[in-house]
């Protein structure tokens, strides 16, 4: 009698358990073994010292007492309703979104119970708590509306996102001047922390990917003014710390606006942290195109399609998924990179942080306020990178 | 003007630096004719079908395509790319869009047709190269043979006047050439003018009109295939095509 195929049994390592998991990967061998006990002992050292100090030296009192200023600097109290319902929006949809597209993702329920489960754990007052376990609750009904209804949802959910910045920023900085209106203008200057940091990134992101792929067209572009435009921009731009260009835009951006002129500090700052990214992305950009092959090009003439139809079409869509990866750490530097505005005088998460420590009765706590921003940064980073593997795996980066 | 030759090739030269890659040919091919080109590798014969669509530029010499001029007005240029189909060796799928996408892609946006009118006509049209099931599938997922019936059908869809294939077959494995030839010679039966660069001499035998033999930038010998095949005149013409069907 022959077997056929299906009868066949996998040999016996691959239906081992646990143990045999174990004895396979960690104790192969006598210098397997050793290394995986000096390892162990490593990590053991290691997170115990962290943890003893994190639960009994650390001083959090500094971070409870200031936890208003990191979020949001010196925003207005009476003012920060308007805050919670733009971050209630974008919890909103990112719920539709999870339910739409996350595709059975079974930590959506857990990631939008995250804001009212802070509200048991940490000492918030009585009014914050209520507004996070508002967002989750918000949360949880756009994720509930995006599983029953995910095709007639999913075009408002897309436009939801596309108007979300106006939003945002029309929230956060009022309509009127007058005091008596719903939304009176909350000036800049009080902006700050963690709202800072999030509106520079958004922005900073949202502007630059457009210029950027523009300057990379430009740079590829057959007509030697754009193209002679565009590798000047990138090279000029890519050889300057971002620093510099920040102290630029404050310091030097005034001598060259006419009298009586004013540009906002913080939207120096935005358009300075723009400019810079769009020089990298445009690079990054640049590279994806780069690797279509010519016969892409030609099939696409062959068919008479225009050469903007070509890049739209053909092109662009092919090349952005290519750098996703590349982008998505371009984000991030961005991101990351916004806390360089505490050393021209914004307040952001770290120019707060050093006002925050400069307080006599804070004086010393540098480990607890540093650890807990870097603890935001990684939050928010890390949820960029996650988005980012997800996005590869939908459009089959690699597969198709 | 209908019943003028569809693509008139006068004195056409091409350079690629100090290589004189097209010495100088002249072609009229009349509506509803089949022209195999074919001679050894480096000849000019891909280049010369080339510049029938502009995808390579010829510097000297005219070429006339349905009466319009190639030249370097690239409204001119963009018609005539519209009004000629175009099947590549590399098949050339946009590797992103579904076989249907790929495939109405250019209707509607250069043709202006409505996305209904456009998936019709592709759905016929795969019924016709006989794969109206891979429709909704991405090009990777499709074997080669299938890929190239696909990229027969996207040039079809433009509903082109003049037919060029590039090698169509050349990187397909040997049990899918058929299912592509098959389809080819469907298409001549038609009425389609097709100018197919191959090597395929049993497609020549059976639906060519005339083939040009290419060697070296020029056009050596022309004529039917039984004239090429039963007494070529040129030793260049005989040389090549001892070789090629010794098998």
């Amino acid at each position: 009698m022959t077997k056929t195929a299906e009868h066949i049994l996998p040999p016996v390592l691959e239906r081992s358990n646990l143990l045999g998991w174990m004895r396979r990967n960690l104790f192969g061998s006598w210098t397997d073994a050793l290394l995986t006990l000096i390892g162990v002992w490593i990590v053991y050292w290691a997170a115990s010292g962290l943890l003893r100090w994190a639960l009994y030296t650390a001083e959090w009192k500094v971070i409870v007492v200031n936890a208003r200023l990191l979020m949001i600097g010196q925003y207005p109290i009476e003012q920060v309703g308007r805050l919670w319902i733009w971050l209630g929006f974008l919890i909103f949809l990112l719920g539709n979104s999870l339910a739409i597209w996350g595709r059975g993702s079974r930590i959506a329920p857990a990631l939008l119970a995250l804001p009212a489960a802070m509200a048991f754990i940490f000492p918030f007052g009585a009014d914050p708590r209520k507004w996070l376990i508002a967002m989750t609750v918000i949360g949880l009904i756009g994720w509930g509306l995006g599983r029953v209804k995910p095709e007639a949802l999913k075009r408002s959910v897309i436009a939801g996102w596309v108007i979300s910045l106006p939003i945002i920023i029309l929230l956060t900085y009022g309509l009127s001047k007058s005091e008596a209106s719903i939304v009176p203008i909350v000036r800049t200057n009080l902006w700050g922390g963690l709202l800072l940091t999030f509106l520079l990134t958004v922005v900073g992101i949202l502007f630059s990917f457009p210029i950027g792929v523009l300057l990379a067209l430009g740079r590829r572009s057959e007509l030697p003014a754009v193209r002679w435009f565009s590798v000047g921009y990138i090279e000029l731009v890519r050889g300057v710390p971002l620093i510099t260009i920040l102290f630029m835009a404050q310091l030097m951006l005034p001598l060259f606006l006419p009298e009586g002129w004013t540009v906002d500090r913080v939207v120096r700052a935005m358009v300075g942290i723009t400019l810079f990214s769009a020089a990298y992305l445009a690079e990054n950009v640049r590279g994806g195109l780069q690797a279509i092959p010519k016969g892409q090009f030609e099939a696409a003439a062959a068919l008479g399609l225009s050469g903007a139809q070509t890049m739209i079409f053909i092109i662009l869509p092919q090349a952005l998924r290519l750098v996703i990866p590349i982008l998505v750490g371009q984000f991030i530097a961005l991101y990351k990179d916004t806390s360089l505005v505490a050393i021209v005088g914004l307040l952001d998460l770290v120019g707060i942080a050093r006002t925050v420590l400069a307080q006599p009765e804070f004086l010393g706590l540098q480990r607890e306020v540093y650890v807990f921003i870097s603890l935001i940064f990684w939050t928010l980073s890390y949820g960029m990178s996650y988005v980012s593997q997800r996005l590869e795996e939908r459009l089959g980066v690699g597969i198709r | 003007m209908s019943d003028g030759p569809i693509i008139k090739v006068e004195d056409v030269h091409k350079w690629y630096g100090n290589f004189h890659a097209l010495k100088g040919i002249n072609v009229e091919v009349k509506r509803r004719e089949v022209i195999v080109i074919f001679g050894p590798s480096g000849s000019g014969k891909s280049t010369f079908i080339r510049t029938l669509n502009r995808l390579e530029e010829h510097q000297r010499g005219r070429i006339f395509v349905d009466g319009i001029e190639l030249s370097h007005d690239v409204r001119n240029i963009e018609q005539i790319r519209s009004e000629t189909g175009m099947v590549f060796q590399q098949f050339n799928l946009f590797p992103h869009l579904t076989v249907m996408q790929n495939i109405v892609l250019a209707p509607i946006q250069v043709r202006k047709w409505t996305k209904q009118k456009a998936e019709e006509t592709a759905m016929q049209l795969l019924e016709r190269v006989g794969i109206p099931e891979q429709a909704y599938k991405y090009p990777g997922q499709l074997s080669g043979g299938q890929q190239q019936r696909v990229a027969i059908a996207r040039s079809l869809a433009m509903q082109p006047k003049i037919m060029l294939f590039d090698e169509p077959t050349s990187a397909l494995d040997p049990e899918m050439i058929k299912e592509v030839l098959d389809v080819m010679v469907e298409l001549a039966k038609s009425g389609m003018t097709i100018l197919a660069v191959t090597h395929e001499m049993g497609f020549a035998r059976a639906v060519a009109d005339r083939m040009l033999f290419f060697d070296k930038g020029e056009i050596v010998e022309q004529g039917t295939p039984e004239q090429i095949f039963n007494a070529p005149k040129e030793d260049r013409t005989k040389l090549f095509l001892s070789q090629i069907l010794r098998h």
